[in-house]
C-alpha cells in the first residue's frame, strides 16, 4: 500500500468513527449502517469480480442465506445468538464450496450464468418451500444480540457494531488481496495458462478465493439479519445480486475502496430515489447501461486517472520530467 | 396412469414453451458469445403487448405477431446502437442486458400494472379432446405442434439453407469464417432479431397457460439458462432435449412434491456441469 492510500484509509477510519457524531439523526445513522453492510458484501464479491475476473451474478446468495439460517436458528430452532450466527457461518461458507465447485467448472459467461442459477435455485426454495421458509412473507421476529451487555437495538450502538466488522473485513481482505496467495488469483485472473505453466493450481487458487467470498459475503448476511431482524426472498433475488455487481462495478471493480464508494452511491441512491419515486428498478437498469458504456472502470480509477493526469500536467507545467511520467504510467496500468 | 401420462403430456408442453424461449437464447450466444440476459424480459414484453393486441379487439395470431415483430424491433435496436458499440467485450455486454432487462421490467410494471393477467386463447383452441379416458386441452397440444414445427424450420434453416451455413461457420470459428469472407457483422443483426422475435413471439404463446404476471421474466430467464447449460452452447438439439427434459421435470415435479418444484429443476444441471461441463451436446465449455 502506498504512503497516499495509507492517508486515505487513516482519513476513512476518522470519518467513519465519527458519523453518528456527526449526522446525529436516527434515520441516517441507520442508513449508515446499511451502506457498511453492503459495503462488506461489495468487498466480497470484489474479490471475485475484482481480483478473480470471475463475475458472479448470484452473491446475494450468500447474503440471504446466511441470513435465513441465523434468523430460522435464533427464532425457531432455539439457539443462542452466537451458536446460531456461528452454525450460520459455517453453513454459508460450506454452500459457497458446493457452489464454487458447481460454477468454477466454466469461466467467464458460463461461470456468470451457472452462479445466476445457483442463486436463483435458492431464491426459489425461498420462495416456495413455504413451511421451511414462511415462503414470501419471510422470516421475522427476531432479536438483535446484547453482546457484552450492550443493547443493539440503539441506531449508534448498532452503527459501531457493524462497523467492527467491516474493519475487519476491510483489514481481511486487503491482506489476503496483498498476500502471495491474492497475487496468485490475480495472476490466474490475467494469465491463466502462464500460472498453469508455473505449477500453480488455477483451478484451487480461484475456487479458494470463491470460498472466501462466500465468508465474507456470510459476515454480511449475519449483519443483514441483526439489522432488519426479517428476511424475505427479496434478500436471495436477482435484483439483490445485480446491486451488489453494481456497486462493485460502478466503484472500480479490482480495488480496495471501489465496492465501498459504490456501496455508499447505490445504498443512497436507492434510498433517496425511492422516497420520491416509485421507479428504482428502471434507474437501477439505465445507471448499470450508462456505467457500462461511459465509465467502465468505475468511479474510484476513473477519477484517480483523471487526477494523476491533471497533477502530472501541473507538475509538467511547473517544468518537471516526472510528472509527465506518472501521468503516462496511470494510463498504461490501465490499459495493461 | 393417467396421471403419468396427463403430467408427461403437461410436461410436453412446458417443455415446448422453454424450447421457444431456450432456442433464441441459444442462437443469440452461440453466434454472438452474447448472453442476453434481457431475453427473459423480452418474452414478458412480447406477452404483454400480445395482450394489448387482444384487449384492442385483434385476434389470438395476429397478436403473436405484434408481440414477435415489436420485441424483434427492440432486440435489433438494443443490438444496433449498444452491444455493437461494446463489441469484444463480453463482460460489458452481459451487463448491459441486465440493465436493459430491468429497465424492461420495470417499464412493463408501470405500463400494465402488477396484477396477473391471463391471456385469453383463440376461440378455435378452447375445449379438450379425449382419447379413450384421457382429457386433454386442445391448446397445449398446439403448443407441441408449434414447437415442434418451429423446431424443423429451425434446422432446415441452419442446416440446408446458405445464411445457416454462414451462421454455423461463425459459431465454429468466427475469425475463420470472417477471413472466408463471410460477413458476420451482416449476420449479427439478422441472428439477434431471430432470437428476440422468438422471445416475443413465445412470450404470447405461453400467455394461455402461465398468464402474464410482472415477475415472469426472472421466473423463465434462469430456465433459459438451465436449458441452454444442459443442452450444450449453440446446439439447437441441446436445447430441444434440454428443454423436454425440464419441462417434465418440472411438470412431475410440481404433482409430486411441489414445494421442492423449481429446486429439482436446477439439478440435472448440476449434474450436468459435474460430469461434462460442456452440456449434453456442446462441443465447446460455456
Amino acid at each position: 500500500m502506498t504512503a497516499r492510500s495509507g492517508v486515505w484509509l487513516v482519513v476513512m477510519v476518522v470519518a467513519l468513527v465519527l458519523v453518528p457524531v456527526l449526522i446525529g439523526s436516527p434515520f441516517y445513522v441507520n442508513l449508515a449502517s446499511q451502506v457498511l453492510i453492503y459495503a462488506i458484501l461489495a468487498m466480497s464479491l470484489n474479490l471475485l469480480v475484482g481480483f478473480g475476473g470471475l463475475t458472479s451474478l448470484g452473491h446475494a446468495a450468500y447474503l440471504g442465506f446466511a441470513a435465513y439460517v441465523t434468523i430460522y436458528l435464533t427464532t425457531l430452532a432455539g439457539f443462542g445468538q452466537f451458536s446460531g450466527a456461528l452454525i450460520a457461518l459455517v453453513a454459508t461458507t460450506g454452500l459457497a464450496m458446493l457452489f464454487g465447485f458447481l460454477a468454477l467448472r466454466a469461466s467467464g459467461l458460463g461461470f456468470l450464468m451457472i452462479t445466476l442459477a445457483l442463486g436463483q435455485i435458492l431464491w426459489g426454495l425461498a420462495f416456495r418451500w413455504v413451511s421451511l421458509t414462511g415462503g414470501d412473507n419471510g422470516l421475522g421476529g427476531m432479536q438483535r444480540p446484547h453482546p457484552f451487555g450492550i443493547d443493539l437495538g440503539d441506531p449508534n450502538a448498532f452503527y459501531y457494531f457493524a462497523l467492527c466488522f467491516f474493519l475487519v473485513a476491510f483489514a481481511g481482505i486487503a491482506l489476503f488481496v496483498r498476500s502471495p496467495f491474492g497475487h496468485s488469483l490475480r495472476g490466474s485472473r490475467d494469465q491463466p495458462r502462464r500460472m498453469r505453466a508455473l505449477g500453480y493450481n488455477v483451478w484451487f487458487v480461484q475456487w479458494c478465493g470463491f470460498v472466501y467470498a462466500g465468508f465474507w459475503g456470510a459476515i454480511a448476511g449475519i449483519l443483514y439479519a441483526y439489522y432488519n431482524q426479517f428476511v424475505s426472498p427479496h434478500a436471495l433475488n436477482l435484483m439483490t445480486s445485480a446491486e451488489t455487481l453494481l456497486m462493485v462495478i460502478a466503484g472500480g471493480a479490482g480495488t480496495l475502496f471501489g465496492p465501498i464508494v459504490g456501496a455508499v452511491l447505490v445504498v443512497v441512491l436507492k434510498n433517496v430515489v425511492s422516497a420520491y419515486i416509485a421507479r428504482w428498478v428502471m434507474l437501477l437498469g439505465a445507471v448499470f447501461v450508462m456505467i457500462v458504456l461511459f465509465m467502465p472502470e468505475g468511479l474510484v480509477p476513473g477519477t484517480t486517472r483523471w487526477t494523476k493526469l491533471a497533477l502530472g500536467r501541473r507538475r509538467r507545467a511547473a517544468g518537471g520530467g516526472p510528472g509527465e511520467a506518472t501521468g503516462t504510467a496511470a494510463v498504461q496500468e490501465r490499459s495493461s | 396412469m393417467n396421471f403419468w401420462v396427463i403430467q408427461g403430456l403437461n410436461g410436453l408442453a412446458f417443455g415446448s414453451l422453454l424450447f421457444i424461449l431456450a432456442a433464441g437464447f441459444s442462437l443469440i450466444f452461440g453466434l454472438m458469445r452474447v448472453a442476453n440476459l434481457a431475453h427473459g424480459a423480452f418474452f414478458m414484453l412480447g406477452a404483454y403487448v400480445g395482450l394489448s393486441a387482444i384487449d384492442n379487439g385483434m385476434n389470438f395470431w395476429v397478436a403473436i405477431l405484434i408481440g414477435g415483430l415489436t420485441v424483434c424491433v427492440l432486440g435489433g435496436v438494443m443490438e444496433g446502437l449498444i452491444l455493437r458499440r461494446l463489441a469484444g467485450q463480453p463482460l460489458a455486454q452481459v451487463l448491459v442486458t441486465l440493465g436493459i432487462a430491468f429497465i424492461i421490467a420495470d417499464g412493463c410494471l408501470w405500463l400494465w400494472s402488477g396484477d396477473p393477467r391471463p391471456l385469453p386463447m383463440p376461440s378455435e383452441l378452447q375445449g379438450v379432446l379425449r382419447f379413450g379416458g384421457l382429457i386433454f386441452p386442445k391448446y397445449r397440444l398446439f403448443v407441441v405442434v408449434v414447437a415442434v414445427c418451429l423446431a424443423g424450420a429451425l434446422w432446415l434453416l441452419l442446416e440446408r439453407s446458405r445464411v445457416g451455413a454462414m451462421i454455423r461457420a461463425g459459431v465454429d470459428d468466427m475469425e475463420m469464417a470472417r477471413v472466408m469472407g463471410i460477413r458476420t457483422s451482416l449476420l449479427f443483426p439478422l441472428v439477434f432479431c431471430l432470437g428476440s422475435a422468438l422471445a416475443g413471439a413465445g412470450g404470447v404463446l405461453a400467455g394461455p397457460i402461465l398468464s402474464v404476471y410482472p415477475s415472469m421474466d426472472t421466473d423463465m430467464l434462469p430456465m433459459a439458462l438451465v436449458v441452454v447449460i444442459l443442452g450444450g452452447v449453440g446446439s439447437l438439439g441441446g436445447a430441444f432435449v434440454g428443454a423436454l427434459v425440464i419441462g417434465f421435470i418440472y411438470s412431475y415435479g410440481q404433482a409430486l412434491v411441489p414445494d421442492l418444484a423449481y429446486v429439482i429443476l436446477f439439478l440435472p444441471m448440476v449434474l450436468v456441469l459435474t460430469i461434462r461441463p460442456t452440456g449434453l451436446f456442446g462441443r465447446r465449455l460455456v
